[in-house]
């Protein structure tokens, strides 16, 4: 899968959890801080990542997860693997 | 030889035939929790648990005062008198003490003379438990009737400067009395669905009596996100009941969203997009094991649902346990 994907498949799921628009979320924006995602949220999108790219995002990862590209590069490296 | 134990004659089944509860008096709003100093806002705590207010029950007002009058609404509610009831489980996490136990002086008071009667401690789960129990026992010949009541006053062990659980937790107590189907009447109580992931046993703790309690509250709500609808749908399946046949759906009052959550995956399973979904939390905040049977009470005043309804029951909260039946409301 490439990140490209990946970014679009995240970008759906943020979309579906928390309402923003897709076109908004581009790799560098933070989660919390620009995209106005609370914590709740981000475990609904950590669950909905879980199931649709078939890895785990614990709560610790979860935590260092600031950017939608941290997100991006998570998943990338963690399908490869 | 040695003789034979006899068994006691079974029957088909059992329903709730009453319900009540009671709610303190006291009122407290979110910003009276700002007022008091905690860093919080009303939009926050509307935003993360969906909770307006909640109800603190007064210094001198017990768990057992509750359960008294809860339990005692309910056997009005199914025009029994207190003589007819042959048990009383009380679901409680709060009393002050260990012993004695809520279930038997609630029944003293109520006029429920020499009851069998016992607590259940499951959380938030304990209702269903209770609800569980009740119809197993009415089943199996050991009681014809039976009051189960959840109490709680958790007012007394929240800290009430912890902005994660003091925004949350509230007082209140509900209850059902359940009593035994005649033969070729239909059953009112599903069979439970139950368990428990004592694997997460630390998220949700009060460590001794001298304690608040605490929680993890992002570890809980992953966990009550994804494992509680399943739980739900098993207990469907275990009835024999279609998602599409499920008039209300009444989860444990944890939190606005996680409730939301499990309906949209109740939903998702073939769940009417009509199903009524309690949200009584928004004024009841969250009662532990009162909360199912407040909500449902609540909402058979306000005329959200009607006897006759198929209800969807779903416990869940430290332990970490978890219980979930489907009801015929009466």
């Amino acid at each position: 899968m490439t990140n490209e994907e990946i970014l679009k498949g995240i970008a759906e799921i943020v979309n579906e959890v928390a309402g923003v628009e897709t076109s908004e979320i581009t790799p560098e924006k933070s989660f919390v801080d620009e995209l106005d995602i609370d914590s709740l949220s981000m475990v609904e999108i950590a669950v909905q990542v879980e199931d649709r790219f078939g890895v785990k995002v614990p709560d610790e990862v979860l935590a260092n997860l600031k950017t939608v590209g941290d997100a991006v590069d998570y998943v990338a490296k963690t399908t490869i693997t | 030889m040695s003789p034979v134990l006899r068994q006691l004659t079974l029957t088909p089944g059992a329903r709730i035939l009453g319900l009540g509860s009671r709610q303190p008096e006291r009122i407290v709003t979110n910003a009276d929790i700002s007022a008091r100093g905690v860093d919080t806002t009303d939009e926050w705590i509307r935003a993360r648990v969906g909770i307006e207010q909640r109800r603190f029950a007064r210094a001198d007002e017990s768990v057992v005062d509750m359960a008294v009058d809860a339990g005692s609404k309910a056997l009005a509610d199914a025009g029994l008198a207190p003589s007819e009831i042959d048990a009383v489980l009380v679901a409680t996490c709060t009393m002050p003490s260990f012993i004695p136990n809520a279930a038997g002086q609630t029944a003293d008071r109520i006029g429920v003379h020499a009851a069998a009667a016992f607590d259940i401690n499951a959380a938030c789960a304990g209702f269903c438990y209770g609800l569980g129990t009740a119809s197993d026992m009415i089943r199996a010949g050991s009681a014809r009737h039976v009051l189960v009541i959840g109490a709680e006053k958790l007012s007394d062990w929240v800290d009430p400067m912890d902005r994660s659980t003091c925004i949350i937790f509230a007082d209140g107590a509900g209850a059902a009395v359940v009593g035994p189907v005649e033969e070729g009447d239909r059953p009112g109580i599903g069979p439970i669905a139950a368990g428990s992931a004592g694997d997460l046993v630390d998220t949700i703790v009060i460590s001794d009596r001298n304690s608040f309690i605490h929680q993890d509250g992002r570890e809980v709500y992953r966990w009550a996100i994804t494992k509680i609808a399943p739980v739900a749908l098993r207990a469907l399946e275990l009835a024999g009941v279609a998602p599409a046949d499920v008039d209300v759906l009444v989860p444990h009052q944890a939190n606005l969203r996680i409730v939301e959550a499990i309906a949209k995956r109740i939903r998702a399973a073939g769940a009417p997009g009509d199903m009524v979904v309690a949200d009584d939390i928004i004024h009841s905040g969250n009662t532990s094991s009162a909360s199912i049977p407040l909500a449902l009470d609540h909402m058979r005043a306000e005329g959200r649902v009607r006897s006759g309804d198929l209800a969807l029951l779903v416990g869940f909260g430290a332990g970490l346990s978890y219980a979930s039946q489907v009801v015929v409301l009466p």
